[in-house]
C-alpha cells in the first residue's frame, strides 16, 4: 500500500477512536464539563495531562530544535520537565484541596477581589489563544503533508474533530480521549527512534544508543558527531552556541511557564483526591520523560543520517540525481532546498561557504522514518501521532478558554444569575467561537507563531506562578500586593518581547539585551520582579485579613478535601 | 481544625517546607547546577560515550526530575499519617 492510503487508514482509525470516547463520556453537567466530577485514576489523569502537555511542538518541532541547536536543545529538556517538579512539589496538592474549578478562581478567592480574578482571567485567555493558533498550525501541516490536500482543508478538518469532542465531551470526554492520544502519539514516536538506533547503534534504547558507539566501529556516536560538526564549520554538537546567563534564564522562564500555564494547572482539580494530585504530577513527568528522553537521541541519530545521506560517505557531496526520495519528496513542501553553487551536481551540507542545502527544522521528526528507510507504515504511524499531539493540546486549550468565559467572566463577573444550564451553553459557545478564530489563525498564521510561543511562556512565568506561590506560601500577602506584582511582571515581559520582537527586531542581539537575557529568557526576570513588587506593596499596605489567613491554612494539609465544589 | 493543636499545625507545615526545600535542593543542583554552571567542568568526565555534563542536561536531570515527584509522594504521604491528616 501507498503511504497516502496508509495514512488515511491509520489517522482515520485514530479518529473513530477518539470520537467513540468522545461520545461514550459525554459531559452532563458543568461539574462534568469542567473538571470530570474529581473522578479520574491518576495514572490516566498523569497519561491525559502528559498528552495535553505535550503539543504538536513537543511532537513535530523538538527533536528537530535539537538536532540543530545540540547542548543549547537541553534548555527545552530541561524546562519543559523541570517545571513539573515546581508543579507537583509547590502547586498541585494545594490547589487541589483548594477544590474550585480554574486558575482564576483560585487568584479571586484567594485575594478576595474582583479585580485579581479579572486580571488573571484575562491573562489565562491571552495564554491559551496564542498556543492554540499553534497546534490547529500543526494539525494543517501533517494533512497537508500526507493527505495532499492544501493547508486550509487540512486545517478546516482539525477544526471540526476539536470541536466535536471538546465541545460535546467537556473535560470528561476530554480527559479519556487524551489518555487515548497519548497511546497513540508515545507509540508513533518510539517505534522509529527503536528502529533507528538498532540501526545506527544495535541498541534497542534510543536513550542508550545515543551514548553507545557507532555500529561496526570503535567512535562514539556523540564523538563522531562532534567531529563531523567541526569539519564542516559547525559548532561542536555537545558545546552550543548561547551564553551561559542565557541558557540559565530561558529554562528557568521554560520551567516556571510550565508550572503557570492554566491548561496544565486544571488538570490537578479532575483527580478525586489530594494524594492522588501528587501522584498524577508524577504519573505526568514519568509519560513526558518517555517522549522527552528519546527525543535528544533521535536528534543526534537524525543530525548523522542527515549529514551522511547529503555528503555521502567520504564527506565529498552526493550526486543530486541519486538523492533519495525523502529529499525530493520534502522539496515539493518547499522546507528542503539545494542549490548548486559550484555546478558539480552534488549536493553539499556545511556550516560554512561550502554549504549548498537549506533544511527546515520542522521536518526532522517527520522526515526521521523516509531518511532511515523504515517501512511506509512506520511514516504514516507518525502522521496519527503528530495529528494526536495536536489534538489534544488545542482540545485543553479550548476548554480553558470556554470555562475562563462561561465561569470566571460570565459567572462570577458579568451575569452572576445565569443557570448551570446556561453556564454549559456558554462554555460549549465560546469554545466554538475560540475554534474558529483559532482555524482563521492557523489559516492565516500571523507570521510570528514561534515569538508568540515565547510570549505565552513568559507571560505565564511572569503573572500566575509568583501570585498562587505567595498565595500558598505567604498567608499575609494581599490584594494589593498580588495585583501590583502581576500587573508588573506581566507589562515588563510583554514590553521587553514585544520591543525586540515587533517594534525593533534588528535590535535583538545579544549586545543590546539586559545582562544578555534573550526575550524567551526575560519571564524569569518578569517573576523576580512580581516577587519583589508584590512582596514591596504588601509591607506597604498591611497584611491579608484574617478569614483569608485561615482559608490559606487549610488548604495546607489534605485532610477534608471534598470533590472539586460548585459555588 | 484539622489538627489536635496549632502547634501540630506549625510543626506539620515546617516539616514540610524543609522536606520541599531539600528536594528543590537537588532539582537545582542536577539542572541548574550539572546541566548548566558546571557544564564545562564536568564535561571533563567521561559517562559511557557522553561527556557527563552534557548526559546532565539532555538525560541525567529528567531521570532524577521523575525520582523526585516519587519521592515527595512517598514521604508526604508519611508525614500526613504522621500527624493525621491525610484524607478518609
Amino acid at each position: 500500500m501507498d503511504i497516502q492510503t496508509l495514512t488515511l487508514l491509520i489517522v482515520g482509525a485514530s479518529f473513530l477512536l477518539y470520537i467513540g470516547i468522545a461520545i461514550w463520556a459525554r459531559a452532563g453537567s458543568t461539574q462534568d464539563f469542567y473538571v470530570a466530577g474529581g473522578g479520574v485514576h491518576p495514572v490516566a489523569n498523569g497519561m491525559a495531562t502528559a498528552a495535553d502537555w505535550m503539543s504538536a511542538a513537543s511532537f513535530i518541532s523538538m527533536a528537530g530544535l535539537i538536532s540543530f541547536m545540540g547542548y543549547d536543545g537541553g534548555v527545552y529538556l530541561m524546562g519543559w520537565t523541570g517545571g513539573y517538579v515546581l508543579l507537583a512539589l509547590c502547586l498541585a496538592p494545594y490547589l487541589r484541596k483548594f477544590g474550585k474549578f480554574t486558575v482564576p478562581d483560585f487568584v479571586g478567592d484567594r485575594y478576595y477581589s474582583q479585580l485579581a480574578r479579572t486580571v488573571a482571567v484575562v491573562c489565562a485567555i491571552f495564554v491559551s489563544f496564542t498556543y492554540v493558533a499553534g497546534q490547529m498550525r500543526g494539525v494543517g501541516v501533517v494533512f497537508s503533508r500526507f493527505l495532499e490536500v492544501d493547508i486550509t482543508t487540512g486545517v478546516i478538518i482539525g477544526m471540526g474533530v476539536v470541536f466535536f469532542y471538546a465541545v460535546l465531551g467537556g473535560m470528561k470526554g476530554i480527559t479519556y480521549t487524551q489518555v487515548a492520544q497519548y497511546c497513540v502519539l508515545i507509540f508513533a514516536y518510539i517505534v522509529p527512534a527503536v528502529f533507528i538506533s538498532l540501526m545506527m547503534t544495535g541498541h534497542v534504547f534510543p536513550q542508550l544508543g545515543f551514548g553507545a558507539t557507532v555500529t561496526g566501529s570503535e567512535t562514539y556516536l556523540l564523538d563522531k558527531l562532534d567531529g563531523l560538526s567541526t569539519e564542516l564549520g559547525f559548532n561542536e554538537y555537545t558545546n552550543g552556541s548561547k551564553s551561559m546567563v542565557d541558557v540559565f534564564f530561558i529554562t528557568a522562564a521554560l520551567m516556571v511557564g510550565t508550572a503557570g500555564l492554566p491548561h496544565v494547572i486544571v488538570r490537578f482539580f479532575t483527580v478525586p483526591k489530594v494524594r492522588d494530585a501528587r501522584k498524577s504530577a508524577g504519573w505526568a513527568l514519568l509519560f513526558i520523560a518517555v517522549l522527552y528522553t528519546t527525543a535528544p537521541a533521535i536528534g543526534a541519530f537524525a543530525r548523522v543520517n542527515m549529514i551522511e545521506t547529503i555528503n555521502g560517505p567520504e564527506s565529498t557531496g552526493t550526486a543530486y540525481a541519486e538523492a533519495p526520495s525523502w529529499i525530493t519528496n520534502w522539496e515539493k513542501t518547499g522546507l528542503i532546498k539545494w542549490e548548486d553553487k559550484n555546478q558539480d551536481g552534488k549536493m553539499f551540507y556545511s556550516g560554512d561557504e561550502r554549504n549548498e542545502m537549506k533544511v527546515d527544522r520542522d521536518i526532522i521528526v517527520l522526515a526521521n522514518p523516509e531518511i532511515a528507510n523504515l517501512p511506509n507504515w512506520v511514516i504514516a504511524l507518525v502522521a496519527a501521532g503528530g495529528v494526536a499531539a495536536a489534538l489534544s493540546t488545542s482540545a485543553g486549550l479550548l476548554l480553558v478558554i470556554s470555562t475562563s468565559v462561561s465561569h470566571d467572566l460570565l459567572k462570577r463577573n458579568l451575569m452572576p444569575q445565569i443557570t448551570d444550564r446556561q453556564e454549559l451553553f456558554y462554555a460549549r459557545l465560546a469554545a466554538a467561537v475560540a475554534i474558529v478564530i483559532a482555524g482563521y489563525l492557523g489559516i492565516n498564521p500571523p507570521g510570528f507563531v514561534a515569538q508568540v510561543v515565547a510570549f505565552a511562556f513568559g507571560l505565564a512565568a511572569s503573572s500566575f506562578f509568583p501570585a498562587i506561590i505567595m498565595g500558598i506560601f505567604s498567608k499575609k500577602m494581599n490584594k494589593e500586593g498580588a495585583i501590583a506584582g502581576m500587573l508588573s511582571g506581566i507589562t515588563f515581559t510583554a514590553l521587553y518581547i514585544i520591543y525586540f520582537k515587533f517594534i525593533n527586531p534588528a535590535a535583538n542581539v545579544p549586545e543590546n539585551w539586559f545582562f544578555g537575557i534573550s526575550p524567551e529568557g526575560i519571564g524569569t526576570l518578569g517573576m523576580i520582579l512580581n516577587f519583589v513588587v508584590a512582596i514591596a506593596v504588601n509591607k506597604a499596605t498591611g497584611d491579608a485579613p484574617e478569614e483569608v489567613q485561615e482559608m490559606v491554612e487549610s488548604i495546607r494539609f489534605p485532610k477534608g478535601a471534598g470533590g472539586a465544589q460548585a459555588h | 481544625m484539622a489538627f489536635e493543636s496549632k502547634d501540630k499545625a506549625t510543626a506539620y507545615w515546617r516539616e514540610n517546607i524543609s522536606l520541599l526545600l531539600k528536594l528543590l535542593t537537588v532539582w537545582f543542583v542536577v539542572s541548574f547546577g550539572c546541566g548548566i554552571l558546571l557544564v564545562d567542568v564536568l564535561n571533563e568526565f567521561r559517562f559511557f560515550g557522553f561527556k557527563l555534563g552534557f548526559w546532565f542536561a539532555q538525560q541525567g536531570s529528567i531521570y532524577v526530575f521523575v525520582a523526585l515527584i516519587f519521592v515527595y509522594v512517598q514521604q508526604m504521604l508519611k508525614l500526613d499519617r504522621k500527624y493525621n491528616v491525610e484524607e478518609e
